[in-house]
């Protein structure tokens, strides 16, 4: 029986319209799917377009910004028209989504147990007393073991891991299909980020989720994601298992990614670089975006700028080095 | 293998003896002090000419406070700075001066730093203009000769910080630094802001500086794979003390304390399996230094917690060469379980 994937993003665009008529293509062209209890992460350097990436699927996206074009499915339904009334009911239910500063989610004047029953009650056919109940399992769920106290605090009362375990127990209230998290750990402390990074796997294999996990973290990549998706320049240049990529990566930039990092169970005398800086997004150079940085850069990268081809199976590269029959 | 062929020497540059910094916290109507919040809490530290000490520890156990002692940015509640052999602690400003230059900072926050209201040319040459006696035309000249040193284009000197990304902000807050030639730098967190490949440019900089100018380094950061790359040694701080201090190969393969076990347990790096066995996490968050835990700080996380923990502070003690712990567990007279790095899983050690 073949699984029907919890998500499929076809050729999503977004683009920011600028002053002085530039445009900003955050997110030009992506593709791909996440299949049910997967954890796929993207990654990338700031300015990617990994954020922009996850609140298109959501449909988040605000003025100056604007999604041009693309197909969103979810289980197997086309949400790209849904009016914004669809939307929402679509997220929470369906897609959840966790960011890398809980305080932009939750609101400052209502306690912590105002803002999960509410959203517990949002969803789900319940009464006050039942929500509360329901809220307060959730959070001893999430291992906020102070559950009945917290209820009745604020988001400040709370500390930054706290605060990302009340986003949890908010994000699994509706037994999501799909959990998108948006840097979730990159605020915390490696202790805390350890603890948090921990209950959202055990809370994805306890409620079947599938993960899309945002980060820079190539150390979490390897930890916690089985596929990867390589972003760079509002594409993705690179995807694969995550094994795969970490013992070959194929691209140049996710070579050069790979070799700037220090590492605690490695040691380099000297790291890797990439030379230059990240093209901003209303300024891409023509063909390949990562021409300008590229060691291995050739003429026709300058003009044309390759297409993201399978090179082996679950392998796929956009970069004009390895063979492919499509041009764009 | 760090710095194999480094020149080290054997004289201290830094010596600090029992530093406290305690900030008073105020209550009640008459905003009265009702306690101290002990953000730096009796360090005593030495660093040797050439060396670079990294300093780690989670957010709020106190090292941009040390940083910024040492630098006399803060004065120390207590204690005493020795800057190769001068007690430089109780120097008014006008005494401090020839020893200013001699001790720069880089921030973690490129854009928090800079004047966005000065040119990169303004920027990197102000420290001349406060702390020596140079003519316009020397400075102009020296400036130009650190902006190209840290890798940025003479050419751009006549730029604002709005217009550089912030690798290149942190290359001119390096420059700045640099310009009086000092032989002491204090980094706080000065890669943390940045991406990765522009991190490795920055640390690979640093490095190369260091080699060039013989410089010293005092290297703080919450990213222990980058102070493990930079650093000759380490040291651990848990709520304003050292918990452990050690050579970084001793650090990285033999952690002693428990909470530097955990700290090293807890990076996700890319030879651990996802099926590999859980190692022993933390549980929950970092006190308050404002009311830290009885005898040792670390008890309410600790794995190995026992009586004595929450009656004794334990003092750093020697563990090996120039490796110090402080931590009860290590001399002997406690009957319980320890943890190695070989074996995670709890070794009933007794006191035989
Ligand atoms: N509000 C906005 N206005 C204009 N451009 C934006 C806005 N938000 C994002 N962008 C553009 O989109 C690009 C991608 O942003 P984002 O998805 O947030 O990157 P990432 O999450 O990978 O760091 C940015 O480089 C920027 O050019
Ligand atoms: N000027 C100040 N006044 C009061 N408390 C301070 C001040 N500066 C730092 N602290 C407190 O001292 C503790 C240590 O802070 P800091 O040195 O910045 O830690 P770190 O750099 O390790 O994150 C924190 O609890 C912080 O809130
Ligand atoms: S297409 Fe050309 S410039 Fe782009 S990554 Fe490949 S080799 Fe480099
Ligand atoms: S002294 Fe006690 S509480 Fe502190 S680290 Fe050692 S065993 Fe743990
Ligand atoms: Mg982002
Ligand atoms: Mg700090």
């Amino acid at each position: 029986m073949i699984q029907q994937d919890v998500l499929q993003v076809d050729n999503l665009k977004t683009y920011f319209h600028l002053e002085e008529g530039r445009t900003a293509k955050a997110v030009d062209d992506i593709s791909f799917k996440i299949s049910p209890g997967e954890t796929v992460a993207l990654v990338g350097e700031s300015g990617s377009g990994k954020s922009i990436s996850a609140l298109s699927i959501m449909q988040l996206i605000n003025k100056p910004g604007r999604i041009e074009g693309g197909k969103i499915t979810l289980n197997g339904e086309e949400i790209t028209n849904y009016n914004a009334k669809q939307m929402t009911k679509i997220r929470g239910n369906d897609i959840a989504m966790i960011f890398q500063e809980p305080m932009t989610a939750l609101n400052p004047v209502f306690t912590i147990g105002n803002q999960i029953t509410e959203i517990i009650r949002k969803h789900k056919k319940m009464n006050k007393q039942e929500a509360h109940q329901h809220a307060v399992d959730l959070l001893k769920l999430v291992g906020l073991s102070r559950a009945e106290e917290m209820m009745k605090e604020y988001p400040h009362q709370l500390s930054g891991g706290m605060r990302q375990r009340v986003m949890i127990a908010m994000a699994i209230s509706c037994d999501p299909k799909l959990l998108i998290a948006d840097e979730p750990t990159t605020a915390l402390d490696v202790t805390i980020q350890a603890q948090i990074l921990d209950l959202m796997k055990e809370m994805k294999e306890r409620f079947e989720m599938a993960l899309l996990l945002i980060t820079h973290d190539v150390g979490v990549v390897s930890q916690y994601a089985d596929r990867v998706m390589v972003m760079y320049g509002g594409q993705i240049v690179e995807e694969s298992t995550v094994d795969v990529l970490l013992e070959s990566p194929k691209h140049p930039y996710t070579q050069g990614l790979l070799a700037s990092l220090p590492m605690v169970d490695k040691d380099v005398a000297r790291l890797g670089t990439i030379k230059g800086t990240v093209p901003p997004a209303y300024d891409f150079p023509a063909g390949c975006r990562f021409s300008t940085r590229c060691p291995h850069v050739m003429e026709q990268c300058l003009s044309h700028n390759p297409s993201l081809s399978d090179i082996e199976s679950e392998h796929k590269v956009r970069c004009h080095l390895y063979p492919s029959e499509v041009e764009e | 293998m760090t710095k194999q062929n480094k020149n080290i020497a054997d004289s201290p540059i830094l010596n600090v003896r029992n530093i406290k910094k305690y900030f008073p916290i105020k209550g009640g109507v008459f905003k009265r002090t009702i306690g101290h919040l002990k953000a730096v809490d009796d360090i005593s530290l030495s660093i040797n000419k050439g060396e670079t000490l990294g300093i780690v520890g989670e957010s709020g156990s106190g090292k941009s406070t040390l940083g910024r002692v040492i630098l006399k940015l803060i004065d120390a509640t207590e204690g005493s700075i020795l800057y190769k052999d001068t007690n430089i602690t109780s120097m008014k400003r006008n005494q401090f001066r020839p020893y200013r230059r001699n001790m720069q900072m880089v921030f973690q926050d490129p854009f928090g730093s800079l004047n966005s209201k000065m040119s990169v040319a303004e920027l990197v040459e102000e420290p001349l203009l406060v702390q020596t006696s140079l003519s316009k035309k020397e400075r102009q000249e020296k400036a130009i000769e650190f902006i190209e040193k840290v890798g940025l284009r003479a050419e751009d000197r006549l730029k604002y910080p709005h217009e550089f990304s912030g690798g290149q902000r942190q290359r001119i807050s390096i420059a700045r630094a640099l310009i009086t030639n000092p032989e002491f730098i204090v980094c706080d967190e000065p890669v943390s802001a940045l991406d990765i490949s522009i991190q490795a440019q920055v640390l690979n900089l640093m490095k190369d500086l260091q080699e060039e100018l013989g410089l010293t380094y005092l290297f703080i950061a919450h990213d222990l794979s980058v102070v493990k790359h930079i650093s000759d040694r380490v040291a651990v701080m848990y709520l304003g003390k050292i918990v452990e201090i050690a050579p970084t190969s001793t650090l990285f393969k033999e952690p002693a304390h428990p909470y530097t076990q955990a700290l090293l347990a807890s990076i996700p790096t890319l030879n651990k399996k996802k099926t590999d066995e859980p190692t022993v996490k933390l549980k929950g968050d970092i006190p308050s230094p404002a009311n830290p835990p009885s005898g040792c700080a670390f008890r309410t996380r600790c794995p190995f917690a026992h009586e004595r923990c929450e009656k004794e502070t334990p003092v750093l003690a020697t563990q090996g060469v120039q490796h110090e712990v402080a931590c009860h567990l290590l001399d002997g007279q406690d009957d319980v379980p320890i943890a190695t790095k070989s074996d995670p899983t709890l070794k009933k050690i007794s006191k035989a």
